[in-house]
């Protein structure tokens, strides 16, 4: 066998060495474990609020959701967004858009409220048909306060006045 | 898990931990790959030999092939979620040192001296065993926790297996190198192999328990954890026990391996440097002391201290008592003429390391022919093996599998380094094998079922989480009292 055979031979077998543990280190780079960030699709959680919908809110209200919300037009001095102001969810927020927004421990709710002082299902908010926002407690055990009082019937929100849901404290702001 | 939904807001995300895919495919790829390296370095070895492809490629490759695809159909079967590289990089370490073998088999000097025959379908047949238990343990070992109940059965095994050698008309009469073999029936047994697993399962399930005494108890002194006294005692013991193997076996290696896994579990467990600390003391004196005394131990440092002149003292045959041997200095010899790129496989004269060139003295071999180079991609390959271990370790979900997948790559990580350490001339030599490498059966088989208990851990390790806790719909909500 030639001398420059076995040289080439020599180097490939080195290189095909080496060629292997970079593969193998670029296998654990790909194998990192970690956290993963996913994008909540709109595709999934379009599905979950119909189904909340359809548990949550009354025949009459959801003919009110389909005339009065969802068109987009908003009215001038309208709250557009719902901002948890205390609580352990603190800072989220909830863009308004005329769809019923549901309260509660239940996995479904719109805001799940990890709080064992909210029910399962606590409290809705939703637009009327003027598009004001009106909140109404849903029977809950520790009941829901709007400005320091106990909600007995649904009562409209003015911008800004806290709603008050075991711990957490919610408020609808433009 | 609570967030919070809408379909308008888009900025909305969750924050998950991956489910880890199962990567089965990866470790095929990788598995041809590692079948197909030794297989080209077997062709390369017959070509530079005898100017011919061996006639035994074919059998050679499929035969490698073979097993390494029934050990990648088992794991895919029993140990879906496994670690995509340790049976790879096993197989592939397998099939090199399998070629080298081979290699040195065919020199005619060292023919002469091995009157058993050719080693290297010995070691494909212990291979082939190796690959049988490695498939055992994944079938019967559904969860490795089970071996947490052997605990104190496994100290008393462990030590039986270590104290083996000694027993008379058991151990072998070796009159040379260290007394860790045992013969049965014709087989010479390495049983410090096989103790190295059973012991890695008895500090695993010992320093669970009694890790949280151990870190917690101590005063700080200088900027270190000073353990109480008392709990310096399974220290202390283990390192007797390590200081008896050293006197009555003679073998560093062992007693290293056995006292060095304990410190690594020690400090993996209680997270105290201060263990650390007085485990390279207790270490150092316990060597430094038997090597005054012990003469084969002394013949072992001093061939460490100075290769060349125990080299003169075999070659002039002196006869002081003491075996005096030149394969230290020969095998640096080996390393030196290597150079960075090697001589290229079956191009060396290794050979004239003559006795234990295919088993001690592998490395040797490798470093003559493939270099600097090739050694160190050998090495990084035993690194990627126990960094795979460590990995597996940080990822499991229960203290004992944490500890044992420690304790298993840490005594894996320490052979390496032993025996390389010694081969190039860094500790002294010591009587232990380099783990897949090597021909011998002990060391093979214990390896592969070494890999197969790892791979079981990382299967429990990376398999997705259990589903999270009961909703709290199901929970009552509490009533606010004024």
């Amino acid at each position: 066998m030639s001398e420059l055979t076995l040289t080439v031979m020599r180097l490939g077998f080195l290189a095909v060495l080496w060629l292997f543990v970079i593969v193998a280190v670029q296998v654990i780079r790909s194998d990192l474990f970690g956290t993963r960030v996913t994008q909540r699709g709109s595709r999934r959680d379009s599905g979950r609020q119909q189904t909340a919908a359809r548990q949550a809110a009354p025949p009459q209200q959801r003919a009110q959701q389909n005339s009065g919300g969802g068109g987009g037009r908003q009215r001038r001095g309208a709250p557009t967004k719902l901002v948890v102001s205390e609580g352990t969810l603190t800072g989220t927020t909830v863009a308004l858009q005329g769809q019923t927004i549901t309260l509660g421990r239940a996995h479904d709710s719109t805001i799940v409220l990890d709080d064992d002082y909210a029910s399962s299902r606590h409290a809705r908010i939703y637009p009327d048909r003027d598009g004001q926002w009106i909140v109404e407690d849903l029977g809950s055990t520790n009941g829901t306060y709007l400005d320091r009082s106990r909600l007995t019937t649904p009562q409209p929100i003015p911008l800004g006045a806290p709603i008050r849901i075991g711990k957490t404290v919610i408020e609808l702001r433009k | 898990m609570s967030s919070t939904t809408n379909p308008s807001t888009n900025h909305t995300s969750t924050i998950g931990s991956i489910g880890a895919p199962s990567r089965r495919n990866t470790e095929l790829a990788l598995l041809v790959f590692a079948v197909v390296i030794p297989v080209f370095a077997y062709a390369n070895v017959g070509l530079a030999l005898n100017n011919e492809v061996p006639a035994g490629l074919l059998s050679y490759g499929l035969g490698l092939g073979l097993l390494a695809g029934v050990g990648h159909l088992v794991v895919r079967k029993f140990a879906p979620y496994a670690d995509p590289l340790l049976l790879p990089l096993a197989t592939l370490l397998n099939g090199l040192g399998l070629v080298v073998i081979w290699r040195l088999d065919q020199s005619k000097l060292l023919k002469s001296i091995h009157q058993a025959g050719s080693a290297a379908p010995r070691q494909l047949l212990y291979t082939a065993l190796a690959i049988g238990l490695f498939v055992v343990v994944l079938i019967f070992l559904k969860d490795h926790r089970v071996l947490q109940r052997y605990t104190y059965i496994s100290m008393v095994g462990a030590l039986v297996l270590l104290l083996l050698p000694l027993v008379p008309g058991l151990g072998a009469n070796i009159t040379y190198g260290a007394k860790i073999w045992i013969s049965v029936a014709g087989f010479s047994i390495q049983p410090g192999e096989f103790a190295k697993i059973v012991l890695a399962v008895f500090f695993a399930g010992y320093l669970m328990v009694k890790r949280d005494a151990l870190a917690l108890a101590s005063r700080r002194f200088m900027g270190i954890y000073l353990p109480r006294g008392r709990d310096l005692g399974p220290i202390i013991v283990v390192w007797m026990i390590s200081i008896l193997i050293l006197v009555f076996e003679t073998d560093l290696g062992t007693s290293l391996l056995f006292f060095g896994m304990f410190v690594i579990m020690l400090y993996v467990a209680t997270e105290r440097t201060s263990w650390i600390v007085f485990g390279l003391l207790m270490s150092a004196a316990g060597a430094v002391g038997v090597a005054s005394f012990e003469p084969h131990v002394k013949t072992r440092v001093q061939a460490w201290l100075d290769p060349m002149r125990e080299y003169t003292l075999s070659r002039s045959g002196v006869h002081d008592g003491v075996v005096h041997s030149e394969q230290a200095m020969q095998a640096l010899w080996a390393f030196g003429s290597g150079g960075t790129l090697g001589t290229g496989l079956g191009r060396g004269h290794s050979e004239l390391i003559r006795f234990a060139a295919n088993s001690d003295f592998i490395l040797a071999t490798f470093g003559e022919e493939l270099g600097l180079a090739g050694i160190m991609a050998i090495l990084l390959i035993y690194g990627l093996i126990v960094e795979r271990g460590i990995r597996t370790a940080l990822a499991a979900r229960d203290p004992f599998g944490k500890l044992l997948a420690v304790g298993l790559s840490g005594a894996f990580g320490l052979q390496v380094f032993v025996v390389a350490g010694g081969v190039m001339g860094l500790i002294p030599l010591t009587g232990m094998t380099m783990p897949f490498l090597a021909s011998g059966g002990s060391s093979v088989i214990a390896n592969w079922a070494l890999i197969a208990i790892l791979i079981r851990i990382s299967d429990t390790a990376r398999r997705p989480a259990p589903a999270p806790a009961p909703s709290p719909d199901a929970e009552m909500t509490q009533v606010v009292r004024p």
